[in-house]
Order: C-alpha cells, then sequence, then structure tokens
C-alpha cells in the first residue's frame, strides 16, 4: 500500500520530549500493539505503535522524530499500517497486569482500554524517569489500580518497575502485557521467569526496522529467526526464552549492538 | 534429492537474496520452517553500510518497490551468522556477495571462506545502489572480470545474477560464462519507482528503486528462455514466483532451479508448498523426472 496522507489535527505535548499527535484517519480494525510507518516526507520513515486508533505517541529520539516535532496542526506526515501483532485480548472476568515503562504506555493504553471494555480487570505498574515523563496515568486510572514507580522517587515507588513489581503476587494474574525500554523488559521478563508465570506473559519488542513488511529480515530475532514486524512486535514470553532479549539488537547494517 | 551445480538439494526451490537473509537464525528459519532447498544469505560487501533511508520497501498492487541501498555488516560482521546457518540450516548456503571492482568481489569472497559457504552468489545486478549491483552488470567486460576474479579464489560453485535493466540480458549472461560461472540467476529487480501524489515526495527514501513480484513475472521468464539458448551453464530462474504454477512455468522456460523472494510476504513456508505443488504436477502428468519439464517450451514449438 502507499502511505495514506494523514492530516494532523491535535497535538497534545504529554512531557518535554513526548508528544501524541492525532490525524484524521482512525484504524478502526486495528490490534492495540499492532505499529504504522510514520513517513516523515524527504527524512526518513520510522515504526510508532498506535496509542490509539487515530493517534501516535511520540518521543524526540532522532532525526525523524524531530522533524516530526516541527509539524504543527493542519500539516501531514504519510502512514502506512497497521502492521505486525498486536496483545492477546483477555476474555471476560481475567485478570490482566500492564507493566509500562516510558513511552511504552502508548501501545498499551489502548490495549488495556479494549481489555477493559472486554469485561478484564485490568491493573497497571507505570514507571518513568519522574512524575513529569509519567504517560497516560489518567488513561490507565480510569481503568483500575495503577502502582507508579519514578526513578528519582518524584512519584510513586523509588527504582525501576520491577521495584514496584515487588509488592504485587504477578502470579494472581491470568494474563501479562509489558512494554518499555529494552533493559527494562528483560529485567521484568527475568522476574516472571522466576516467578514461573512467563507463559501468561507478553512482551511488545523494538528493533530496527528496514522494510517494515516482513520480507528484507533486518528485524529477525535469535535464535527463532522470528520477524519483529511481521510474527511481533508482541511476542509471548515463551517465545522469548533464550532469545537475543536484553543482550544485544541490530544497528541498520545488521551488525549486532549490545543493549 | 535434485543436484544443481555439484549443490545436493531437497528441493528446487531456493530463499533469494535480500530477502530473510540478514541472519543465520531466520536462514535457518526459511530452510527448516519454511522447507527451502537452499538459502541465499543478504548480499554481504567489503564494509558496513547502513542502506538508503526509508521507506525502503512498499507493497504495491501488481508487485513490490524497494530500495534497501545494500545494507549489511560487512564480511568480518557476517561470519558467525554464515557458520550459524551453515550449522543448523540442514539446507545449502549461498554467500550473495558485492563490490565496486573484481578485487573487492575477491576480498569479500575469501573473507567469507572460513565460514564455509556452499556456493557463492555474485550480485551484479542491485539497481539501487551507485557503483555497485548494474553498474558493474551491465558492462559484460566486468561481468566477465567479477566472475573470473572470485573464481579464482574460491573453489566453490559460482553464481552470477543478473540485471533484466540491460538492452540484452544474453550478452552478460554469456560473459559470466566466459568467465568460468557455474551458472547464472535471473533476474534481479527491474528499475522502478512510485510517487506520493497528496505530496509529489518520490515514496522510496532513494526515489527509485526496483520492482519485484507477480509483476515481473513475465520479463523475468523471457530472460530465462532467452539464456537457456545462449547458455551451457543451467539458468535459476527467479522474479515474481510466488506458487507451483509460476515455479513450472519458470522451468519450462529453462530454469534448473527457482528463487523465490517477496513471496515470502505471505508466507515462510512457501518453499514447502511450491515443491509439494510440483511434485503433485510431475505425478498428474506423468513425468518421471522433473528434468523432463526444464527447457520444455524450446522443445514442443
Amino acid at each position: 500500500m502507499l502511505p495514506l496522507n494523514a492530516i494532523i489535527t491535535q497535538i497534545t505535548e504529554e512531557s518535554p520530549l513526548v508528544r501524541t499527535f492525532f490525524f484524521d484517519h482512525r484504524f478502526e480494525d486495528m490490534e492495540p500493539g499492532q505499529f504504522v510507518m510514520v513517513w516523515v516526507r524527504g527524512v526518513d520513515e520510522v515504526p510508532m505503535g498506535l496509542s490509539r486508533n487515530n493517534s501516535i505517541t511520540v518521543q524526540k529520539v532522532g532525526e525523524a522524530t524531530s522533524k516530526l516535532f516541527e509539524l504543527k496542526e493542519g500539516d501531514s506526515f504519510g502512514l502506512r499500517g497497521p502492521f505486525g501483532k498486536g496483545f492477546t485480548l483477555p476474555a471476560k472476568d481475567e485478570k490482566l497486569l500492564i507493566i509500562a515503562g516510558g513511552v511504552g504506555a502508548a501501545p498499551l493504553s489502548p490495549y488495556a482500554e479494549a481489555a477493559s471494555a472486554a469485561g478484564a480487570e485490568v491493573n497497571t505498574v507505570l514507571g518513568a524517569r519522574n512524575a513529569g515523563d509519567l504517560l497516560f496515568e489518567e488513561r490507565f486510572e480510569a481503568l483500575g489500580k495503577v502502582y507508579v514507580s519514578t526513578d528519582d522517587g518524584s512519584k510513586g515507588v523509588k527504582g525501576f518497575v520491577t521495584d514496584a513489581l515487588k509488592n504485587l503476587d504477578v502470579a494472581a494474574y491470568d494474563r501479562i502485557a509489558v512494554c518499555g525500554p529494552e533493559i527494562m523488559m528483560a529485567s521484568v521478563f527475568r522476574l516472571l521467569e522466576e516467578k514461573k508465570v512467563l507463559e501468561k506473559s507478553e512482551f511488545s519488542l523494538h528493533r530496527y526496522f528496514k522494510c517494515g513488511i516482513g520480507v528484507c529480515g533486518a528485524c529477525c530475532i535469535d535464535q527463532s529467526g522470528l520477524r519483529v514486524c511481521k510474527d511481533g512486535p508482541v511476542f509471548s514470553g515463551v517465545q522469548l526464552i533464550g532469545s537475543e532479549l536484553g543482550k544485544y539488537s541490530r544497528d541498520a547494517s545488521g551488525r549486532r549492538v549490545k543493549i | 534429492m535434485y543436484t544443481l551445480t555439484g549443490l545436493k538439494l531437497k528441493n528446487p526451490t531456493i530463499l533469494a537474496a535480500g530477502v530473510l537473509g540478514t541472519t543465520g537464525a531466520s536462514l535457518c528459519r526459511v530452510a527448516r520452517e519454511g522447507g527451502a532447498g537452499a538459502v541465499v544469505t543478504k548480499s554481504i560487501g567489503p564494509a558496513p553500510k547502513t542502506g538508503h533511508p526509508n521507506p525502503s520497501m512498499i507493497r504495491l498492487d501488481c508487485g513490490f518497490l524497494n530500495a534497501m541501498g545494500l545494507p549489511n555488516p560487512s564480511y568480518p560482521g557476517f561470519l558467525q551468522e554464515l557458520e550459524f546457518a551453515k550449522e543448523n540450516s540442514a539446507a545449502p548456503v549461498i554467500a550473495s556477495i558485492f563490490g565496486g571492482t573484481p578485487s573487492e568481489f575477491a576480498e569479500v569472497a575469501e573473507g567469507l571462506l572460513p565460514s564455509k559457504p556452499d556456493a557463492f552468489e555474485l550480485n551484479v545486478s542491485c539497481p539501487h545502489a551507485e557503483g555497485y549491483g548494474a553498474a558493474i552488470g551491465s558492462n559484460p567486460c566486468l561481468v566477465e572480470a567479477v566472475t573470473a576474479a572470485v573464481k579464482d579464489v574460491v573453489n566453490v560453485p559460482v553464481w552470477v545474477k543478473l540485471t533484466p535493466n540491460v538492452a540484452d540480458i544474453t550478452c552478460i549472461g554469456n560473459a559470466a560464462e566466459s568467465g568460468g560461472a557455474d551458472a547464472v540467476v535471473a533476474i534481479n529487480t527491474v528499475k522502478g519507482m512510485a510517487i506520493d501524489i497528496e505530496s509529489g515526495f518520490p515514496v522510496l527514501g532513494n526515489r527509485s528503486g526496483g520492482l519485484s513480484g507477480k509483476a515481473v513475472k513475465p520479463v523475468a521468464i523471457k530472460c530465462v528462455y532467452d539464456l537457456y539458448t545462449a547458455l551451457e551453464i543451467p539458468v535459476i530462474g527467479v522474479g515474481g514466483v510466488s506458487s507451483w504454477k509460476d515455479a513450472v512455468e519458470m522451468m519450462m522456460a529453462g530454469a534448473a532451479a527457482v528463487q523465490v523472494g517477496s513471496a515470502v510476504y505471505d508466507r515462510v513456508d512457501v518453499f514447502s508448498e511450491i515443491d509439494s505443488g510440483i511434485e503433485a504436477f510431475l505425478r498428474r502428468k506423468g513425468y518421471s523426472d522433473i528434468k523432463k519439464i526444464i527447457g520444455l517450451a524450446h522443445e514442443v514449438v
């Protein structure tokens, strides 16, 4: 498909480095956790998790996102998608634990909302560097309990999401969904592995995407060879046993880069 | 079991270069789960390259347009991936390589030899990398020199992948044969472009690229047909093959084996599907051997 022309209808400042861009198109059939390829014309095209069926929530990290931050309401960018496999929707009355770190809360918030609408009980562990960086706290609070952790202790537990998790009985949940920086996901993975609840978990991975549609193979993970862009980005914890998670990823040339 | 340039393949379907070939693990997945008879790596060159900016691949109604720009970690960076694929794929692993000169080709081939690739495929056909690929592959003298340079330093089969973006592909095929190639592979992508009419921007980061998939199959069939007549060495067909019917058609044009690329978009196990389709076709038609259909279109008229 050629990129659709998405016109920005509203921009919300979530924190100094994170903005939500609403656009004039709704991906009605999106699975929460799927991503879109965002084409900042003349610069680059980058993958972004959908934070609603008509918004992306972006952290300013590089050239493409910096250029995106220069855009105003009424400006446009190209969009392709939604691509990949999202989170599994829980059944009615299941207990779902969301574990979100930083901008990882973006794809998890529509998932939490869809799960709640399906009749699941949704509790969230939400982590960020400081109170001002906590993303979508109110969206998660509207659904159930939220346990907060901040690196500097400005709100909630001082430390990482794993510190907030220590006070929770993860085994009491039917499903656990995780997204955030890879170091955080790796420590959550280890914790869930110790508690023997990996089979209940799903993780949303990020890797360098070249084609984004499952053909080129730039985002394949070891040792399974699964493609993050097409077989993921959401994988079950079991699929990630013995994988490269938390150890290395690959850069645009395919070279391994230590995490 | 099927023999091609001395390699033993469990079936005549091969993963094309540049597709799911960045890592050893993904090559193994295509060989094992996908059922490919052999796999070809991403094209590897003398130095690390990040490739062109994105978008680097888009799907169109008639096929796919791509301009990756030969991203690769260089041959020293790829050794461990090739080694892993060799140890775990249970199918021949062919190293696709590129360079800007005959000596660069030889350097990359020699550099990869410690990981023991089963064969080399020379990329003289990528349509969108300046100084590489088709820049070499449209010049018969350079194709012959590059092929001879690699043949000089390796003792495994050397295949040469040809570009259709030339006036006469048989002339380039002949040059490869003269250089000592064990087979030619035809075709690489056909030059193409797409433009976003909302903004006027060319869609691909590199502005233009190469077309693969459904749309290029008739072009590939014609190239394979002509090369089969012109050359003594086997022709490996590639371009728009996504079903057993496409594969049979390609073999009837003269292909000794068939590579599959963009069709992995639909399903990674397209290789086993094609293989079993060919087998069923041969049984239904009463052909005693797959060799009976190779080049059949030349014999019936």
